[in-house]
């Protein structure tokens, strides 16, 4: 069995005017090639401080943290970056595409910063783009496209350099239900071509998605089981009332 | 490859707010142009003034007589006599006479000059014949003084080109008889010579020099017949002058040995007239040499105004640029969380304040070089349109020509290029140095 990530009694502890904050007190799990994992929890549970961990965007205090092959604890800050253009997929709540370069630009940039973009990478990108179903607006910029179709342009993004896994951070928080269904639906597609996925959310309809919940608070890890042990609530009413709120789509 | 990305990445950052960064760029440039401009002026006003130097010769020591303060004549009764005596001409002679190429007296004075009814004024020039060597003088036809012109005291003289065409407006002046009506002589004239452009005043020490209008007579025949006290006719009254030389020109064999030589001048003339204070020194080379030890304050002068422009230009990028970081925090953070490391980030913003610089220095160039043009045409302007103020504008301002000073053009280049990166470098590091999670929450 591989592993995407293997996170082995991490802790995080922040030093706020004298106040030390323990953000993560031991935190442990795999996550096997393939796998769909939410992670869940409250604001203040700990996810953010693991999204950043697994994203290495942070380093642990103590424990220890594989990627893929490589331990990342103890790295230097250009060779996280390093990790980050090449194995990291991030999809963020709010797209996060940079404003000035076109769709297939976007998708480009960690190639960029891995120091090489050929033809093929090129092809590639089209490709990307093409199964996100972009493939007519190569050449648009972020803010001629709705809010679904940028965060298709990112999950593109995030798949250009093959990553151990695309990390999600609430991908669907600034979504309509129809949207999200259709991004979730890639989701699924996705991971039923072998990309494995860690979704952080605090939506129910989101985690129910994925093949595997790992709940948390208080910076530990609360429960870790299937999905579908899970007792989500999942209302035609909550989607009914999303939609009727009118929360953005682009 | 991925630099010519970089590249174009950070045009393209900069076309997002073409305003802001023309007015960035508007800052470098005026910089760098005002280095090439205040250079070229600096050294188009004092290369006019070596060459005024230069013309008076730097192997030369120059003495001259001059009015003591304080001794008004009266009109009336006025009576003068000061100056350089040919005493003093004899003793600088036998004492420095083997240090010396030549050595000239001279006697000076505006006289009418008249040819058949046509009345004009002119300079009488008494000398030898070396004066022509000295002051570069050639003859268009005839010839200039001799040795036995002065030997024989003879009533020769040569006319200065612009003189003889005043008076000899269709015939030749060659042969034919000048008359002085102050002193009633007939001179005859053996030579015209070609123009010559007049040197301009240098500093207090020596008055502008106009060939147009000299006659030159043997400076034996001046002593002989004019003699050395002249009466002029002011005003109905009359006042006497008194002077046996106007000048004494040295020319020195050795240009190392013009210092010794003027002191010894001085030492030599210090007996009779430092009491009287009737004459005066003028050392070209010492003047050339004070002439450049000013050029280069001055070029030091305008460089650090030039340097302060740039400095502002600089601090404008710098602005723009941390501005550009704030605004951009969340781009930075994206670009962090997708792999870019602190140098990359590093590398973007400063394309982009090098390529601000770069295009500013560029047109600040091209702006540079328009110098001499704009001069001229602000000259044109003003000859054509307001030619009552251009008169009223001093020699000095009027006639300057800016030269630019090649060197200027790599240098505001390259200070351009330099404040660039300067200023930009630390908007870029603070740009990395942000906190990748930080940035990528900020809205």
């Amino acid at each position: 069995m591989t592993f995407a990530a293997r996170i082995d009694n991490v802790r995080k502890t922040y030093t706020l005017k004298s106040e030390v904050v323990h953000a993560l007190n031991g935190v442990t799990f795999d996550i096997p090639t393939g796998d769909y994992v939410a992670i869940m929890g409250a604001s203040g549970s700990g996810k953010s401080t693991l999204l950043n961990m697994l994203g290495c965007l942070d380093r642990p205090t103590s424990g220890k943290l594989s990627l893929g092959e490589q331990d990342v604890t103890t790295m230097s800050d250009d060779q996280l970056s390093a990790v980050r253009a090449t194995k990291i997929g991030f999809v963020f709540q709010s797209y996060n595409l940079i404003q000035q370069l076109t769709v297939v630009e976007n998708i480009e940039v960690p190639l960029y910063y891995q120091g090489r973009v050929t033809t093929s990478d090129r092809k590639r990108c089209r490709e990307l783009a093409k199964m996100v179903g972009l493939e007519e607006r190569l050449d648009h910029r972020p803010n001629q496209l709705s809010g679904g179709q940028q965060q298709r342009v990112a999950i593109a993004r995030s798949l250009v350099n093959d990553p151990y896994f695309m990390l999600a951070d609430e991908p669907t928080g600034n979504l309509d239900s129809k949207t999200t269904e259709e991004i979730l639906s890639l989701f699924d597609k996705l991971n039923s071509e072998g990309r494995t996925i860690v979704i952080v959310t605090h939506e129910d309809e989101v985690g129910a998605r994925s093949k595997r919940v790992v709940r948390m608070r208080d910076g530990v890890v609360l429960s870790d089981k299937p999905s579908a042990e899970e007792n989500f609530v999942i209302s035609d009413h909550a989607k009914t009332a999303n939609a009727e709120n009118g929360v953005p789509s682009a | 490859m991925l630099w010519l990305r970089t590249w174009k990445l950070g045009v393209k950052s900069l076309l997002l707010h073409p305003m802001r960064s023309l007015l960035t760029i508007l800052g470098i440039l005026i910089g760098v142009s005002s280095v090439i401009w205040l250079l070229a002026i600096g050294e188009g006003i004092s290369a006019k003034a070596q060459e005024q130097i230069e013309q008076l010769g730097a192997n030369n020591v120059i003495v001259r007589s001059v009015r003591p303060i304080g001794e008004v004549s009266i009109a009336g009764r006025g009576s003068a006599e000061y100056g350089l005596m040919r005493e003093d001409f004899r003793r600088l002679e036998d004492i420095l006479g083997d240090s010396l190429e030549k050595i000239i007296p001279i006697r000076e004075k505006k006289r009418a000059i008249e040819y058949k009814g046509v009345r004009t004024e002119g300079r009488l020039v008494g000398c030898t014949d070396d004066y022509a060597t000295l002051m570069k003088l050639n003859v268009r036809s005839g010839r200039f003084l001799n040795a036995l012109d002065n030997e024989n005291r003879s009533q020769h003289c040569i006319l200065a080109s612009e003189l003889a065409n005043e008076l000899f407006p269709t015939s030749e002046p060659l042969g034919k008889n000048i008359y002085l009506p102050d002193h009633e002589e007939y001179y005859k004239i053996i030579g015209v010579l070609q123009p010559r452009a007049a040197t301009a005043a240098v500093g207090g020490s020596i008055a502008g020099q106009d060939f147009s209008a000299d006659v030159y007579i043997p400076i034996k025949t001046w002593q002989d017949r004019i003699g050395d006290t002249i009466r002029t006719n002011r005003d109905g009254s009359f006042e006497r002058e008194t002077v046996e030389l106007n000048q004494i020109t040295m020319q020195v064999k050795n240009k190392d040995d013009v210092l010794n030589v003027s002191e010894s001048v001085k030492v030599i003339l210090g007996d009779v007239h430092d009491q009287a204070g009737d004459v005066s020194i003028v050392i070209p080379l010492e003047l050339l040499e004070q002439a450049k030890t000013t050029r280069f304050m001055f070029m030091v002068f305008m460089g650090l105004i030039a340097a302060i422009s740039l400095l502002v230009g600089g601090i404008g990028i710098m602005n723009i640029m941390l501005a550009t970081v704030t605004e951009r925090t969340r781009e930075i953070g994206i670009r962090r969380a997708l792999g870019a490391k602190r140098k990359d980030i590093i590398r973007q913003f400063l394309v982009e304040t090098v390529v601000l610089s770069v295009v500013g220095g560029l047109v600040g160039i091209l702006l540079g070089l328009l110098c001499p043009l704009c001069f001229q045409f602000a000259r044109w302007c003003m000859e054509r349109f307001r030619p009552d103020l251009m008169a009223a504008i001093p020699e000095a301002v009027r006639d300057v020509a800016p030269l630019i000073v090649p060197v200027s053009i790599p240098i505001a280049f390259g200070i351009s290029v330099t404040v660039g990166v300067i200023f930009g470098l630390y908007p870029a590091y603070r740009a990395a140095q942000l906190d990748p999670i930080e940035a990528l929450r900020h809205e």
